[in-house]
């Protein structure tokens, strides 16, 4: 911080200013820091339930009316570059919910998500660009062939635990973005593929706004299906399944559980989503390259979910757009937004691990009934 | 209710309320503006803000004030896309740029679709001009298919090389520079191609492309792409007691580069654009820039410089800025730049500019003649 | 054959530098049972650390083995510093939470170093100046080896040897393996866990730093994202020879090295990344715990 050392252009920069800084700024954020570890015990401890009667009453009935209105208006009345900001926004929710039915539900720590999105985006580049396939086509298509995908990474990892899964999972998109970089007799290299074609409505092709705010509305369209689904799944058997094999992988399979099958749907159905939402990436952005698809987005996808609350579906679209909108508003950060980032997770997870919106299944209390 | 009424409204107004101020003609500058290749792109801005703060003090273009829109495309393609998002929502009516092949390439259906003529500085990769699928596109800059051959041409003519390898960063920009080559040198039957490999830009070393280097036998490596990992290799090469020669291109031919590889930079050949120092609108355009910057001017200054005089002199000759009026100016007059009179071709390219060899001769570039 | 050779010794020399990041990441896990994502950052750290006290000391004329060994000392001093704050921060207060939490913890404060450093620092690739001299004789006894990748050799080589003098003969060395054999039993006979883990970080740190300088020197240039991929390969290297061995994050280093560098020389240069994870899918498929790792797999 107090040297700034420049080879090339030979200077050194001495900033005895920023000594001062970083001696008093320790020593506050370390006060800061003792104070909140004293607090840690209260801040852990739930207050979940009361956030969720508050948010319940929020979105009841005329106020839910009110802010699904707002939903519907919001595009005509923004320039175009916040319909895309929010677009991107729920993508990243989509995506959280995709990893969380992996990490959240099932527990299998995933961090090369983006292997999926990628192969969705490029498939739907690649089909578009050699046979002029259109993107409803696409869509279905990048979800079942990322589904494949997430088959194809399931198998090997069968055996493997925690740690181990998790290195082998980075490895594996890793590997697709390396394989997307160089084979490029297939997928044109880091040049990557541009003019990929937007979606249609009918046969209607509109202008940049117009696909915009189309695609924003597919966009709330597919968070409201994958909030659904989630919803569905999670209360189903292969849910409870899920849940059983992050809790206690022998037990389940003691209970007779077929745990290859359920993390292999696990996988295949986190997949799915990430493909499908790759599709609409490359729709959206009209141009792919492998460097869209570095760690860097499944370490995002990934503390999405886990700020937001593992398995919570709430948390993770709160997470998502604070992860996606804060930085892009707060420009004047922009310098300091991976710091602040980063930060985030630290401080995150030490006071408040289970996430802004903690998931607690539904619990119900018998109360003894006095005669 | 009539709490969340206001604060929903307001948030409305908040984001809606757009610069609604005076009528401007919008410049969009897009490029490298950070990042390791900032060096192109800075040099490109500058000249735009030098050009228009002489066209404002005239009177600017049509009666009115230019405006610049600058945004930042780090030489990413996936950036760049953003970038001319954000340029076309922010009603950029012309653009200068980018400065990378690839983040151009990335970008142009986006301004194709919305009608904005974009003409770069130092995009030189020939498919953006040949291929014939951006009508609106243009560069002051040839492309790089001259380039590659001036590049092969030296080696085998002047440096009288029989064996050659060429290397690319598998970028747009580099692969395409390299395919060239690869082209020519079978053409010219002459020389022979032992290696043709691609480098990954930013690993850690190139030891392994060295060593391949080292086996092939070659007598000159000829690279396309830019001069962060061009230094790395030379580097490479030179601390292995390799004296093979290392031909490269304009992404190479960059101050940064020899501070960068310092004494093993001393040698190296890069092509670049004409020398046009001469030429006394340039000269008074690098004037211009020392004084108001107290700097050098850096890569692509007088190609941007020429770039920004022609878009902004094209649309106030075809007194709007219709797309279709101004590409006609572009094709048919010609534009007094310190680059000399040029004026454009069918196919966006620039009449009137070139490419010539430089050297590293004691810490700089200087032009073979 | 000198091209085997020389793919030989660039492949010993990386694999140098990932066997003593690996280290790291080992005597790490082996105690707490944690992916010390930030370790590759600390690396960086001791990398960009030399570079400013080389800079500093060239100014004052001062050349050569002097200005390297000083900036060294000063780096592991200062990447031990590093380490040791890093895990009372970050993974200290998690050490009771699950699994998840303290890797993701492990990733923030590896993103917050990295970007510290960009912002403290510069955003491009700063040349390292090189500081080895040519040694004449040993240029004849090895043609082939730059004298920067005999120091490396060199270097590694003492400190293997340092290292497994430390865990096997010296007391702190004991508490390591039995924090790591079992934590609680441990706590329970009196050893000092905290301090037995603080160690391992400085330990695992230093390593990391001198790994930095070396590559600085060798390669010539530093850059804030180096921490990234090396602490990346280093930790598949550490996996490959069995997390929590320490002969293992030797080996497991040293066959990366070989395996990226003749698979980049004999097949291709283009894969050269993807050979590293590949090889620990194999491995992994067919024995899980690592080339030497403990059979049975702690849970």
């Amino acid at each position: 911080m107090v040297i700034r050392v420049n080879t090339i252009e030979k200077t050194v920069n001495w900033r005895f200013g920023n000594l001062l800084l970083v001696e008093v700024g320790s020593f506050i954020l370390s006060l800061l820091w003792q104070y909140l570890f004293a607090r840690r015990e209260k801040m852990t401890k739930n207050n979940s339930a009361k956030y969720r009667a508050i948010l319940s009453r929020f979105f009841s009935g005329k106020i839910r009316f009110v802010v699904g209105f707002a939903v519907l208006l919001f595009p005509f009345l923004l320039s175009t570059y916040h319909i895309n900001v929010l677009t991107t926004a729920l993508i990243y929710v989509v995506l959280g919910l995709g990893l969380n039915i992996i990490v959240g539900l099932t527990g299998l720590l995933n961090l090369g998500y983006v292997a999926f999105y990628a192969v969705g985006a490029y498939l739907y580049a690649l089909l578009n660009h050699h046979f002029g396939f259109t993107f409803w086509i696409c869509l279905p298509l990048g979800g079942l062939v990322s589904a494949c995908f997430g088959l194809l990474l399931a198998l090997p990892v069968m055996r493997l635990r925690g740690d181990y899964l998790a290195i082998v999972t980075l490895g594996f998109g890793e590997m697709t973005r390396l394989v997307l970089e160089n084979w490029s007799d297939l997928t044109y290299g880091p040049s990557g593929i541009s003019g990929i074609a937007p979606p249609t409505f009918l046969g209607i092709t509109f202008g940049i706004r117009g696909t915009m705010i189309y695609l924003y509305f597919l966009m709330v369209a597919f968070c409201l299906l994958a909030i659904f689904l989630v919803r569905r799944l999670r209360d189903s058997r292969i849910g409870r399944a899920w849940v059983a094999i992050r809790e206690d992988e022998e037990a389940s399979r003691a209970m007779g559980i077929n745990t290859s099958k359920a993390k292999s749907i696990a996988m295949m159905i986190g997949a799915a989503w990430a493909g499908m939402m790759g599709v609409v990436f490359a729709a959206k952005t009209t141009f792919v390259n492998p460097a869209s698809f570095s760690f860097l987005e499944s370490a995002m996808v990934l503390s999405i979910v886990v700020l937001g609350g593992i398995g919570s579906i709430g948390g993770i679209i709160i997470a998502a757009f604070a992860v996606i909108l804060l930085p892009e508003y707060l420009r004047f950060l922009s310098d300091y937004r991976m710091l602040a980032f980063g930060c985030a997770m630290v401080v995150m997870m030490i006071f408040r691990p289970q996430g802004i919106l903690p998931y607690h299944r539904r619990t119900y209390e018998f109360k003894e009934v006095h005669r | 209710m009539g709490k969340k009424a206001v604060i929903l409204l307001s948030f409305y107004f908040l984001v809606t309320v757009n610069a609604y101020g005076k009528e401007t003609i919008k410049l969009g500058v897009a490029g490298s503006h950070s990042g390791d290749l900032a060096s192109y792109g800075i040099p490109s801005l500058r000249a735009a803000e030098l050009v228009v703060k002489e066209i404002n003090t005239k009177g600017g273009v049509l009666g009115v004030p230019v405006e610049i829109l600058a945004e930042d495309d780090v030489c990413k393609p996936e950036i760049a896309t953003n970038t001319a998002t954000k340029l076309i929502s922010r009603g950029a009516h012309v653009v200068l740029g980018h400065i990378c092949s690839g983040a151009t390439k990335a970008a142009l259906s986006l301004y194709l679709d919305a009608k904005i003529i974009v003409m770069s500085p130092s995009a030189t990769n020939p498919e953006l001009t040949q291929s014939g699928r951006y009508p609106n596109f243009y560069r002051t800059i040839a492309s790089d298919d001259a380039q590659a051959k001036l590049d092969v041409d030296f080696a085998i003519n002047n440096l009288k090389l029989k064996k050659l390898a060429v290397v690319h960063d598998k970028g747009d920009y580099g692969k395409g520079l390299a395919e060239y080559a690869k082209k020519f040198i079978a053409a010219s039957r002459k020389a022979e191609l032992v290696l043709y490999e691609g480098v990954t830009p930013g690993a850690l070393d190139y030891s392994a492309l060295v060593q391949k280097i080292l086996r092939s036998g070659a007598e000159g490596v000829i690279y396309g792409g830019y001069h962060p990992e061009a230094a790395l290799i030379v580097s490479t090469m030179r601390k292995k007691g390799m004296k093979t020669y290392f031909i490269s291109d304009d992404g190479v031919k960059d101050e940064t580069f020899i501070k960068v590889a310092g004494s093993y930079a001393e040698g190296v050949y890069a092509s670049g654009p004409k020398d046009v120092s001469k030429n006394p609108l340039a000269i008074a355009a690098l004037a211009v820039h020392r004084k108001v910057y107290s700097a050098e001017a850096g890569a692509f200054y007088l190609n941007a410089y020429a770039a920004t005089q022609c878009l902004l002199t094209a649309i106030e000759k075809a007194k709007s800025t219709n797309y279709e009026k101004i590409g006609a100016i572009l094709h048919r007059e010609y534009f007094n730049t310190p680059l000399g009179k040029i004026s454009f071709d069918r196919r966006g390219d620039a009449i009137g500019v070139g490419f010539s060899m430089y050297q590293v001769k004691n810490g700089a570039f200087v032009e073979i003649k | 054959m000198d091209y085997f050779w020389g793919l030989f010794i660039s492949g010993l020399t990386k694999g140098s530098i990932y066997a003593l990041i690996a280290l790291g990441y080992s005597l790490v896990y082996g105690i707490i049972e944690l992916i010390n994502f930030a370790h590759g950052e600390i690396y960086m750290i001791g990398a960009f650390t030399s570079l400013i006290v080389v800079s500093l000391l060239l100014m004052e004329g001062m050349t050569g083995w002097g200005a390297l060994l000083l900036s060294l000392i000063v780096a592991v001093i200062y990447a031990a510093a590093y380490g040791f704050t890093v895990e009372k921060i970050a993974y200290k207060p998690l050490r009771q939470a699950s699994r998840l939490s303290p890797l993701i913890s492990a990733v923030g404060m590896s993103i917050f170093l990295q970007n510290y450093v960009l912002l403290a620092q510069t955003p491009d690739f700063l040349p390292f100046p090189n500081l080895i001299p040519e040694i004449s004789f040993l240029k004849r006894i090895f043609p082939l080896m730059t004298p920067a990748e005999i120091a490396i050799l060199l270097t590694t080589a003492c400190l293997m040897v340092v290292v497994t003098f430390i865990v096997k003969f010296t007391k702190m060395g004991m508490a390591m393996r039995a924090a790591a054999q079992d934590r609680m039993m441990a706590l329970l006979l009196g050893v000092n866990v905290n301090r037995v883990i603080s160690h391992a970080f400085i330990l695992g740190s230093s390593l990391a730093a001198v790994a930095g300088v070396l590559i600085a020197t060798h390669v010539g240039r530093v850059n804030f994202y180096m921490g990234f991929i090396a602490g990346l390969k280093a930790f598949t290297a550490a996996v490959l020879g069995g997390i929590g061995s320490i002969p293992g994050a030797v080996v497991g280093g040293l066959v990366l090295g070989w395996a990226e560098s003749f698979g980049a020389g004999y097949i291709s240069s283009d894969y050269e990344d993807a050979f590293a994870f590949f090889l620990l899918i194999l491995i992994l498929i067919v024995k899980p715990s690592g080339i030497m790792g403990r059979a049975t797999q702690k849970m």
